[in-house]
């Protein structure tokens, strides 16, 4: 229990350990730990707007696809529409080309009937002559009665 | 062995001392001295008459070997403190750390960046001093016995010197902090106007005897009382370690393995209670109103 210089001693051994622990122990432990907090506060705000990405994304892709099958429905029935007018117009144009093809036969048909009728009107006579010919058995003049068998003819 | 028993302890309890011999001094071997003499101490008495010119180099020493220690491995893990994973040695050293963090930040709430190193330094280095009083009590001085040194007290904290040395400084940061936070005259208002005052000016001229007697007690007894606390439970702890080993060899594990294990509590309390009280006293002197 004598008290001595042992005291003094202690303390600048003291004060020594302090200083030391004060500028080379204390402050680089202090940063580490400090930083390795901020490290994983900043992990986790990342992993949480990673998850609000997530979210996000997720939100977008599925109205994205709702608006492609919304997209997709109209150009069908857009496609529906036009395939229907297309029909349609082909049906038209069918019927109006069997119109056109019907008149034309018509026409033709009429023409032929004309022709005939000529070539008819063009030879009534002659078989006409022929034919009373028969009946009278002498020739007629054909000069002398044509003004009759012209007549004959337009009747026809 | 029983009357060698008191010989034994008051051996066990003799600091290997270094010291200053007076001119004429008789030595325990019966030699002279005709100059004072620095020298070791061969007996108690020498080293008790060496007075304060006398150092304990077993309690220096070990004291500094143990400091040295703690801040080699705080050093080593601080130097490779990295803020990815820790390694095991960092993992510790942060779990201190932080545990001494909290214990400042729960109690101090100024800012300052020394209270904070200091105890942690304060925590560590005299649970190390006291981790000392587990070693058998016979271990470390019969090996210095061998080496020629007489006497060896290896656990610095049964020193009053080292205690006394480590609160004193405290006291010293107590003075300085509340000079430097409440201003010279704050200091002295502190210590002569509470806890009696009076509006009556006469009243309170005549009331600064008593608060400067009561206050300056309470002062002065911070110091001590720190001190006197670490050393009266090791200086015990160690006494009755020193019993123990009396026994005979085949008896002592059943008394001296329970006490050590008490004893792990023991010395761990009384190191937290010092950096407690060290981290208290420091918050008081920072406290500006009273």
């Amino acid at each position: 229990m004598n008290i001595n210089l042992t005291m003094i001693g202690q303390a600048i051994a003291f004060f020594i350990f302090v200083v030391f622990c004060m500028k080379y122990v204390w402050p680089p432990i202090m940063a580490a730990l400090q930083e390795r907090q901020k490290k994983i506060a900043d992990g986790l705000a990342a992993s949480d707007r990673a998850a609000r990405d997530l979210e996000l994304a997720q939100e977008k892709s599925a109205q994205e696809l709702r608006e492609a099958k919304q997209q997709a429905a109209g150009l069908i029935e857009q496609a529906n529409k036009r395939a229907a007018q297309i029909v349609e117009a082909s049906k038209d144009d069918a019927r109006k080309e069997g119109q056109k093809l019907i008149e034309q036969a018509k026409a033709e048909i009429e023409q032929e009937r004309n022709q005939a009728r000529d070539a008819l009107r063009a030879e009534i006579a002659t078989i006409a002559v022929a034919g009373a010919e028969k009946i009278l058995e002498t020739s007629v003049d054909a000069s002398k009665h044509n003004e009759m068998l012209e007549k004959l003819a337009a009747e026809l | 062995m029983a009357g060698s028993a008191s010989e034994y302890i008051q051996h066990h309890l003799q600091n290997l001392t270094y010291g200053k011999l007076p001119a004429g001094y008789e030595r325990a071997d019966g030699t002279v001295l005709q100059d004072a003499t620095w020298t070791l101490a061969h007996t108690g008495k020498e080293a008790s008459d060496m007075g304060f010119w006398a150092l304990h180099i077993d309690s220096l020493g070990w004291a500094v070997a143990l400091g040295a220690l703690f801040l080699f491995i705080f050093r080593m893990a601080a130097k490779r403190a990295t803020s990815d994973q820790p390694g095991g040695l960092q993992n510790f050293v942060e779990v201190m750390v932080e545990f001494v963090d909290q214990s400042v930040k729960e109690t101090f709430h100024g800012k300052n960046k020394v209270i904070a190193p200091l105890s942690l330094t304060i925590f560590c280095w005299v649970f190390l001093m006291n981790l000392m009083d587990l070693v058998p009590v016979d271990f470390l001085p019969q090996l210095f016995h061998l080496m020629g040194l007489e006497y060896m007290k290896v656990v610095p904290t049964t020193d009053v010197n080292v205690t006394l040395g480590m609160s004193l400084s405290v006291f010293a940061l107590i003075i300085y902090y509340s000079l430097k936070v409440k201003g010279v005259g704050g200091f002295v208002g502190e210590l002569t106007l509470h806890p009696f005052s009076s509006d009556n000016m006469f009243l309170k001229i005549l009331l600064v005897p008593v608060n400067l007697l009561l206050e300056g007690v309470s002062l002065i007894a911070k110091p001590i009382s720190l001190a006197l606390r670490l050393f009266g439970n090791l200086y015990a702890g160690e006494l009755i370690f020193i019993l123990i080993a009396l026994l005979p060899f085949w008896a002592q594990w059943a008394l001296s393995v329970p006490w050590a294990i008490f004893h792990i509590l023991v010395i761990t309390l009384q190191a937290f209670i010092f950096m407690m009280l060290t981290i208290v006293y420091l918050s008081m002197a920072h406290e500006d109103s009273h």
